[in-house]
């Protein structure tokens, strides 16, 4: 594909975006029309509207973006590190690490409040991270299979804690679900700040990327510093992947599905899969996240499992209709 | 220097050339299976000594003799027959994806049979009947399911992996969703039973998959060669005489059997069937992925896994996928941390 139909591509997937962000605003127990949502967006209109657009709709809008460009970043990111198509953001134990500091934390009454939670599962996301990174940074299929087996160890201990002790149980079951509903009373400023800097990061490191996909030699003789550069974007998924993580529980399907979804269009340039994958990723959440909210009449479905449901058969169909893509 | 190192065994019309290093593997998990065994009948509420275990064994012995033969006794065989099953249901999908993810528990087999059990739990009455049942065929349904839509494209194994994660994301959300919503008692219980446990297996409960497992097994003996040929990748197989379309279905109707056997009597044990191929293949040192390491290693995680799990928090039984994701998850770092310091 050229890079003018790239472009266009790009520019129809920012359209999509905002018209899914404007929809996501209106659409929920009290529907609120596109003009009015724009209009409350401008500080006019009706005022209980605005209340509900700025204090509730607006800051999870803006929650389901940032977790989905994370994820769907982070997951081009593992990929193009590890070289596996399989390869997802918890790949590299982020995700146990989280759920394993949330369930140690509960088990000793610390996980009560929201920003607590938020603080234990960044920590569990770095240490694990830090550890996986510690024993597999040597080659890709080394990484992969050190971060699944730490995070099978990290589930086994959650587990075994989780049977032990029936509060942390409880915690553990809400936590484990990804959702967004309630999550954008917590004090959000800082994950959010993480993943928009980490983004611009990943921007940053995405043409040595490209080299570094060439073969090791080869991007060499082209400049790049492989061991920076890979201990680098490992810096990164393990920020991005932590901080969604933290915001919204665990939802990892965006994180495999999108950079497949992004690979038919983007090819198999980095710069492009970042760029697409940053702009898809926050649809396919806001659209799971207006899902979450009209599915069942009695209450919310958590975000994770629209996702599931969403994701699954999507990347069913691809495979089938395009094979696997291999790196 | 090759005839130092390997060792040709023949016999009419058989032969079999073997790495020195393979053969002291087998030595070894051998006398490491009958240790674990000796231990695993030994320990218990009351330690017997290795004489009394002997004699209750021969039939004597009155009032031990009866727990060695009646508790520990199928409980120690139920580790080493469903551990060497799950490795080698490991095997075969590693073997048939050239994937170290292929394993049932990644393309959603266990995830399956943990909806049915979670279906017979919490909308039917949740007897022991209706668990095995569900679990059974909660995984065989998946299974299908899988394959079914995995054909058609050549003979991709990868195809086969990226559509068994997209069914078992979909079925582990529907899972957690279904605990969310469950009373707190019953959620436990539930999760308790995906743990895997061999805690008060008799000799009721394996019988019946013991003679299943045989079967199984024996089939599998003697498909090894063409396995092995096949894991060369379906294409180089078809040209060495390989009927593989056929090889892959009678492969994964193998494998999704010795999974939901085990799952039926055992619940899903998680991680042995992902870790023993891997584990057992650096043991031995053998090219690929072999059955007998593979069959070997998940034999002596699986049992060494519910004797830790029995004494860890003594008196209380935790269920062994604790502790067997731990020790699997644990030993494959250390072999990894080992593999990065030689180079």
């Amino acid at each position: 594909m050229t890079t003018t139909g790239r472009s266009a591509l790009l520019g129809a997937a920012l359209l999509g975006l905002v018209v899914i962000a404007v929809l996501s605003v209106g659409i929920g127990a009290h529907a609120i029309a596109p003009g009015e949502v724009v209009r409350a967006l401008l500080g006019e209109g009706n005022p209980s509207d605005r209340a509900v657009v700025l204090d509730i709709r607006m800051p999870r809008a803006v929650l389901a973006t940032a977790v989905g460009a994370a994820l769907a970043v982070g997951g081009v990111l593992v990929q193009a590190l590890s070289r596996n198509a399989l390869a997802e953001p918890g790949v590299l134990g982020v995700t146990a690490g989280a759920g394993f500091a949330i369930a140690v934390g509960s088990s000793f009454g610390l996980a009560a409040s929201a920003p607590a939670e938020l603080g234990l599962a960044v920590l569990g996301a770095l240490g694990a991270s830090a550890l996986v990174y510690a024993v597999g940074s040597r080659s890709p299929l080394r990484l992969v299979l050190a971060g699944t087996a730490l995070s099978a160890v990290l589930l086994g201990l959650t587990l075994g804690l989780r049977l032990l002790f029936p509060e942390t149980f409880d915690v553990y079951r809400f936590w484990s679900v990804g959702s967004l509903a309630g999550r954008e009373q917590a004090p959000t400023t800082v994950p959010l700040l993480i993943i928009g800097l980490s983004l611009l990061g990943a921007f940053a490191v995405s043409r040595q990327l490209n080299a570094i996909a060439l073969g090791e030699t080869v991007a060499h003789t082209l400049g790049a510093n492989v061991a920076r550069v890979r201990t680098v974007t490992l810096l990164l998924i393990t920020l991005l992947a932590g901080a969604a993580t933290a915001l919204a529980g665990p939802i990892l399907f965006v994180g495999l599905i999108v950079p497949h979804l992004a690979r038919r269009v983007a090819g198999a340039s980095i710069p492009w899969l970042i760029a697409f994958a940053a702009l898809l990723g926050p649809v396919l959440m806001l659209a799971a996240d207006v899902g979450s909210r009209v599915l069942l009449p009695t209450g919310e479905v958590p975000v994770a499992i629209v996702t599931a449901f969403l994701g699954g058969p999507v990347l069913i169909w691809a495979v089938r209709k395009y094979g696997a893509a291999p790196l | 220097m090759n005839s130092v190192s390997t060792l040709v065994l023949r016999r009419g019309r058989f032969s079999a050339r073997l790495e020195r290093r393979t053969l002291w593997f087998f030595v070894a998990m051998i006398v490491v299976i009958a240790g674990l065994t000796l231990l695993g009948l030994c320990y218990g509420a009351a330690w017997a000594s290795p004489a009394r275990v002997f004699a209750a064994l021969t039939g004597s012995g009155g009032g031990p003799g009866v727990v060695i033969r009646e508790w520990r006794l199928p409980r120690v065989l139920a580790g080493l027959v469903f551990g060497a099953a799950l490795g080698l249901a490991g095997a075969i999908f590693q073997n048939i994806t050239r994937n170290p993810l292929g394993s049932p528990d990644v393309i959603g087999l266990d995830a399956g049979a943990y909806t049915g059990a979670l279906f017979a739990i919490t909308v039917l009455s949740g007897t022991s009947t209706q668990l095995t049942v569900g679990s059974v065929l909660g995984g065989v349904l998946t299974a299908a399911i899988v394959y079914a839509l995995s054909l058609g494209g050549g003979l991709s194994g990868l195809r086969l992996i990226v559509i068994g994660i997209a069914i078992n994301a979909m079925l582990t959300a529907l899972n957690s969703w279904i605990v969310l919503r469950a009373e707190l008692e019953i959620a436990i219980a539930a999760v308790g039973w995906n743990a895997g446990s061999l805690n008060g297996v008799g000799w009721d409960d394996v019988a019946i998959p013991f003679g299943v497992l045989a079967v199984l097994f024996a089939v599998l003996f003697t498909r090894a060669p063409a396995l092995h040929q096949a894991a060369l990748g379906g294409a180089l197989a078809v040209t060495t005489g390989v009927r593989w379309d056929r090889l892959r279905l009678v492969l994964v109707l193998l494998g999704v059997g010795c999974t939901a056997t085990v799952t039926a009597v055992a619940g899903p044990i998680a991680f042995i069937a992902l870790a023993a191929p891997q584990i057992g293949r650096r043991l031995a040192r053998t090219p690929g992925i072999s059955l007998l390491p593979a069959a070997l290693t998940g034999a002596v995680l699986l049992t060494s896994a519910d004797l830790a799990a029995q004494m860890l928090l003594a008196p209380e039984a935790l269920p062994v996928g604790v502790v067997s994701t731990v020790i699997g998850g644990g030993y494959l770092i250390w072999l990894l941390t080992k593999e990065v310091r030689r180079t």
